[in-house]
């Protein structure tokens, strides 16, 4: 177990500075680190109550699960390089951001992703293959977002931090607890549509955490273009409480969504959380960093790996067993070959199922044209007549 | 049946539909309290609270991209946009968002939002308040566009719309919103001409006139001119305009012979361009003569001691039927 070392009278549900707009934690814009790059297990009088759950099989499972989705992304770029994937865009180096917000969440909270959170829905039970298909190109996008509670991904920076908040505005309405979280970048950031999701989330106190992986680039702009100061400093001027938390400590990301999760299911209201990370790898495959980023950066950063980190500290727990071990590759070893084979094996969509769910009733426009165009692929199952023009 | 102005059909259409769905909510800027800059939401926030008619920032992305929220939870959001010309702020929320979310998750995500847009000009407006930018949204899939001509189909369609799991861009004639009609109040919705059914509105033989919102009026006072000078005028009145509702355009020219069509937006690019080419495909062997189009010019709206010469009126409706019946008309002795 870790060790509590919070102090005497501090509850459960302590820190909520959400009760007003400013927020002591972000003073001197601290950086909230339970587990330091070498392992090493910090105390913070707040934050420790927050994963005084989290005991030696958990600590098992996260390294289990960020080690699986990093796998799935070692796989998924494996199958772009030999054209099975048109694109993908890696995870590399976010593992513990995305492990950390999303094994926080409840079954019935509500996620709104990115594009590059392949990892936080496989965490809510999306298929492998469904997280493939879109990248493959057979489909736009295939997993129910109503069976796993995740919408799917948007490509439109930061348009779904609109969307969150319009849902935890449902989710007032419906007077229930489900919180609802909204993944974006450091680039979005710059988007209107973020700062009019503050705006709309601050004036109806909507139960709504923003998620933002600020992983130093969007595509080749670096985040000093974005922005002038800290991004966990904009969210104050609308009121919002923020937490800037070290993204490569998933023991850091998990305490501070759980208590943003918690403040927004008990009315405190939205957070924001700019959890400081680093992406690893190119933009998506289509990319090339070596163009536009200094090769001592990826150094410095890869020396903060998270899932290092994590084992650092299974390590000198003397939890980094054989046992664990093979376990954790035994399962990264089964979904990247789960994925790898449904991958390979995806049926090609039909033709005229590009005309399909455009509408939810009948447009005769789109009928006519599915019509002509089934005419015209039969027309070559029809034998041409001699002299026939 | 009650006489009521066009503001307020939309205004009782509205409350109907809230009385009928609690999952119905309206929101946009001023509609609370002060009932909409044109009182199409008057009373209504007082009668259904605060949580139902929403008064949201002024941040039209917001408006729109908080609504793809509440419909993804199960609510029917009516968004007004205030004015045609601040529509373009939540442009990307309505053709990247609102329309294609339901082709995007393979029909399991339904978007049955209602985009109230006051439109058009001919009120002496300033600048970025007399757009037509219906086009813009005909031209994307996965969304319904409609504009309304009179207080009945005010009514009803408001509640149509409403009640489509599509989502519905719903046009307003803004220089109509005081004129005065009957409106049974009493139909049965189930009983009304669907949403994207158009209206023949004046029988005629020798010439069909398309119009939709503001125009249909302008064009009935066109055709009733023209029976004045022996030309029978068929008018019709679109409704619908994504998608149109081509089979009744079709036996209408036809039937005539002729095509006009007319509207306040500019024309290149718009929508009659496109009405034009598809009745050319359709029914080529029933023309008389090219199909016409008066509309507004392709320049920004124009300042509004201008506007009358920007906007179509019945007279140079009038020059285009007779273009179709080869009558001596304005362009007569130009080729082509």
């Amino acid at each position: 177990m870790l060790t509590d070392k919070a102090g005497k009278g501090v509850q459960y549900d302590a820190p909520r500075p959400g009760q007003s707009a400013h927020n002591p934690l972000r003073t001197g814009g601290n950086l909230l680190q339970l587990v330091s790059p070498e392992g090493e297990r910090i105390s913070h009088p707040e934050f420790d109550l927050w994963i005084k759950d989290i005991g030696d099989e958990q600590l098992g499972s996260l390294l289990e699960d960020m080690t699986v989705i990093r796998r799935i992304d070692t796989e998924a770029t494996a199958l772009q390089r030999q054209g099975e994937l048109a694109l993908w865009p890696p995870l590399l180096g976010q593992e513990a951001a995305q492990i950390g917000s999303s094994r926080s969440l409840r079954d019935d909270d509500f996620v709104f992703p990115s594009y590059r959170e392949s990892g936080v829905a496989y965490i809510r039970g999306a298929h492998v293959s469904e997280i493939a298909q879109v990248w493959r190109g057979n489909a736009l996008y295939s997993w129910d977002p109503k069976r796993i509670n995740m919408a799917t991904p948007q490509i439109i920076i930061g348009s779904q931090s609109l969307h969150a908040t319009g849902y935890a505005m449902g989710v007032q309405l419906d007077g229930a607890s489900t919180a609802v979280l909204a993944y974006f970048g450091d680039g979005a950031t710059s988007e209107g549509d973020v700062s009019e999701a503050m705006v709309f989330a601050a004036s109806y106190q909507a139960p709504v955490v923003f998620f933002c992986q600020n992983n130093h680039w969007a595509i080749s702009e670096p985040v000093r273009v974005q922005s002038h100061v800290q991004l966990a400093d904009r969210p104050t001027g609308f009121g919002i409480p923020s937490l800037r938390v070290d993204g490569n400590d998933v023991l850091a990301v998990m305490a501070a969504t759980r208590w943003a999760l918690d403040r927004a299911r008990s009315g405190g209201g939205p957070t924001f959380i700019e959890a400081v990370t680093y992406r690893m790898g190119p933009h998506t495959t289509a990319d090339d960093p070596t163009r536009y980023r200094d090769p001592n950066e990826l150094e410095d950063w890869a020396a903060k790996d998270p899932i290092l980190r994590l084992r650092r500290l299974l390590d000198a727990k003397g939890l980094l067993t054989e046992d664990l071990e093979s376990r954790v590759k035994a399962k990264a070893d089964a979904v990247a070959a789960e994925l790898r084979t449904s991958c390979v094996n995806m049926p090609d969509p039909q033709p005229l199922d590009v005309f399909n769910h455009v509408y939810s009733t009948p447009n005769s426009w789109i009928e006519r044209q599915k019509d002509q165009y089934s005419r015209y692929l039969n027309s070559f199952n029809q034998p041409v007549e001699e002299g026939a023009l | 049946m009650s006489k009521l102005t066009f503001a307020r059909a939309i205004n009782a259409g509205l409350r109907k539909s809230l009385e009928n769905d609690p999952k119905v909510i309206l929101m946009g800027e001023d509609i609370g309290s002060l009932g909409g800059v044109f009182r199409v939401t008057d009373g209504l926030q007082k009668d259904f609270g605060k949580h139902r008619v929403i008064d949201t920032p002024l941040a039209e992305s917001g408006i729109i991209g908080t609504a793809v929220g509440l419909a993804y939870r199960g609510y029917r959001p009516v968004c007004e946009i205030q004015f045609d010309g601040f529509i373009y702020p939540a442009f990307d929320q309505i053709v990247s968002q609102v329309a294609k979310m339901h082709y995007r998750t393979q029909g399991r995500v339904k978007m049955p939002i209602t985009i109230r847009v006051p439109f058009g000009g001919g009120i002496g407006s300033p600048e970025h308040h007399s757009e037509s930018p219906e086009a813009y949204f005909t031209h994307t899939s996965g969304l319904r566009v409609v504009a309304v001509s009179n207080p009945q189909d005010a009514y009803t369609m408001i509640q149509q719309a409403i009640a489509s799991d599509d989502p519905v861009l719903y046009f307003e004639p803004k220089r109509r919103y005081h004129d005065k009609g009957d409106v049974d109040e009493s139909m049965d919705l189930s009983k009304a001409m669907p949403l994207d059914k158009a209206a023949v509105v004046n029988a005629g033989s020798d010439v069909t006139l398309v119009a939709y919102g503001p125009l249909v009026k302008t064009a009935k006072d066109a055709a009733q001119a023209a029976a004045d000078e022996g030309v029978s005028v068929e008018v019709i009145d679109l409704r619908s305009l994504a998608p149109v509702d081509y089979p009744v355009v079709e036996a209408s020219v036809r039937k005539t012979g002729r095509l006009v069509i007319t509207h306040e937006a500019g024309q290149s690019g718009g929508l009659g361009a496109e009405i034009a080419a598809s009745i050319t495909e359709r029914c080529f062997n029933y023309l008389e003569s090219a199909p016409v189009r008066i509309t507004g010019f392709d320049v920004p709206y124009p300042y509004s001691k201008l506007e009358m010469h920007h906007l179509p009126d019945l007279d140079r409706i009038l020059d285009g039927v007779d273009r179709t019946l080869g009558r001596p008309n304005s362009l007569s002795g130009l080729e082509g």
